[in-house]
């Protein structure tokens, strides 16, 4: 699943700008994290319309890319996250980071960015955890 | 000295190094034999503007010995500071201009009441900058005690300038606010024997130089110099503040309009031009500081004859000083271009921290350095950070923006925003 994934320095209203271009644009936003330090923000975002969504910003002068992660359902049940984890991880394979993606109904979906994207996606899918699809 | 005796002193000292000069160092000989300058010419300061000028460029294209007008053999000191492209210049001393500059820095130190019986804390880095050592062989060569703490721990500073009853320091003006500071945090104002502060390398206003007085319930004094030139000892105020007296048996001075290049009427500011009138190893005919100053030849109240420069206005080239250090945009263009990666977009402000200055680089983020891992980001504001210090000496701070934020101009770029107020 492709992320998109925007710098944002940390002034007023910034964000703010990002999202007005996103709306102004008929792009839905399905999920979205900000990670942020002193100077600056990262907004990762999963859109209706990522490639679309990346020129566009592109275009309005913002630093983006699109990053391929992993989107993988989890049963609410306590222990699932770590049972799906584990696969990746007796891999040596590294999370850079996850964040929730949305929760509906008796499944959760997470996003997980990991050092080796397509080995992860194998070895996730044979433990047999899906993928979820927009 | 009456003004007439010291331009007999001049004239004579000027004739000496033309000579010196033009026998000895081919960069001159070249450039006077191409405007058909012979050194008989040369009878009196009065004829010093037929001379060329000599830049720090010209320091710089002579690397490293080219305006070395004795062999290495009689050189015993060598001193470097930065240049505009990051390449350093060198400069070098024989015994005789060592002990010049002992005399002069010792004269400073007489003007501002130090002397044998005092103790003074040289806190100006050592090493390749003149401002430490220069300061201590002047000190030493007046009898006083010196204690060559250097720079570093601010904490060992204060305590021995307490536990050692140090009547004396020399170090940067923004460096002695900050220990200011924190002697009056650690309740130690009160256990000064403190009673001078010889201050410079840096410019500061005479609002910072009397807050610093009050503060510290001393007299400071602005010692000016430049390592070219001889180092810390050019000239330096007396008790009055009333501009810096010149040594003028050493340093023959100009102020020069910067578009005309031709001298300016006395009282008005131009460019500080200076030529050396007894080095030896570097003479150097009528170096451009491209400090912007004015002078007077009015007698001063403490009853030196000799002329005074006033505060320190601008410089003429767009060169920083940070912390004491010269910094030149263009370094950090170059340490950045060296990156192996193009940041046509940067801007530095300099700020005064409390009291110390603090340089903060902004580079905007562009789509090939762009990731959306915040640890790569800042390993690239790191490895920014790493390439610069490198570069110019000094720590900074980088701070990733969004692109397009820096301001572009159509002229030449502004790479530059000094927030610092000279207080």
């Amino acid at each position: 699943m492709k992320q998109l994934s925007v710098f944002i320095e940390n002034r007023e209203g910034r964000l703010f700008d990002v999202l007005r271009i996103l709306g102004e644009n008929d792009i839905n936003i399905i999920s979205l994290s900000l990670a942020d330090t002193n100077d600056y923000g990262m907004l990762r975002m999963i859109v209706s319309k990522p490639q679309v969504a990346l020129s566009i910003l592109r275009d309005c002068g913002l630093s983006a890319t699109l990053t391929q992660i992993l989107a993988i359902k989890l049963p609410h049940e306590s222990g699932s996250l770590g049972r799906a984890l584990a696969a990746i991880n007796d891999a040596g394979i590294n999370i850079e980071y996850m964040y929730g993606l949305c929760a509906d109904g008796d499944e959760a979906v997470l996003a997980i960015k990991t050092s080796d994207v397509a080995q992860a996606a194998k070895l996730l899918k044979r433990a047999g955890i899906e993928q979820w699809q927009m | 000295m009456s003004r007439d005796e010291m331009t007999v002193l001049q004239n004579y000292r000027l004739t000496n190094t033309v000579n010196h000069v033009y026998h000895n160092v081919e960069f001159y000989r070249h450039k006077m034999q191409k405007i058909g300058l012979l050194p008989s010419d040369i009878k009196t300061i009065d004829d010093l503007t037929k001379l060329p000028f000599t830049t720090k460029e010209d320091l710089r294209d002579t690397y490293p010995y080219g305006l070395f007008a004795v062999p290495i053999s009689e050189i015993v000191r060598i001193h470097a500071s930065t240049g505009t492209t990051g390449k350093q210049t060198v400069v070098g001393y024989t015994r005789r201009d060592i002990s010049t500059w002992s005399e002069c820095v010792a004269r400073s130190l007489t003007m501002t009441g130090v002397g044998k019986g005092d103790t003074i804390l040289v806190a100006y880095g050592y090493g390749l900058f003149t401002g430490g050592l220069g300061l201590h062989y002047g000190a030493e060569h007046l009898g006083a005690c010196v204690i060559p703490i250097a720079t570093g721990s601010t904490k060992r500073l204060t305590t021995m300038m307490v536990d050692l009853e140090a009547t004396a320091i020399a170090c940067t003006p923004s460096y002695l606010l900050h220990v200011a500071e924190v002697l009056e945090a650690e309740g130690l104002l009160g256990k000064l024997k403190i009673k001078a502060a010889i201050c410079g390398a840096e410019p500061w206003s005479e609002a910072m130089r009397l807050q610093i007085e009050e503060k510290l319930g001393i007299n400071a004094f602005d010692i000016y110099g430049l390592s070219e030139v001889l180092g810390p000892g050019v000239a330096c105020d007396c008790i009055h503040h009333q501009g810096l007296h010149i040594y003028e048996d050493y340093f023959l001075s100009e102020v020069i309009s910067e578009q005309s290049q031709t001298p300016v009427a006395a009282g008005e500011t131009g460019e500080l031009v200076f030529t050396t009138l007894a080095k030896e190893g570097i003479p150097l005919i009528r170096y451009r500081t491209k400090d912007l100053t004015d002078i007077t030849y009015e007698p001063c109240e403490c009853g030196r004859t000799t002329a005074r420069i006033g505060r320190f206005k601008g410089r003429s080239d767009d060169m920083l000083i940070i912390r004491g250090v010269n910094v030149f945009p263009s370094q950090i263009e170059a340490a950045l271009i060296e990156m192996g990666t193009t940041l046509p977009h940067y801007v530095m402000e300099i700020d005064r921290v409390g009291t110390l200055d603090v340089l903060e680089l902004k580079v905007e983020v562009e789509e090939r350095y762009f990731s959306d891992e915040i640890r790569k980001l800042e390993g690239l504001t790191r490895q920014i950070e790493k390439t610069i210090r490198e570069a110019i000496g000094l720590s900074i701070k980088v701070k990733l923006v969004e692109p397009r934020t820096i301001e572009r101009s159509t002229g030449k770029a502004k790479r530059v925003i000094d927030k610092r107020k000279l207080m």
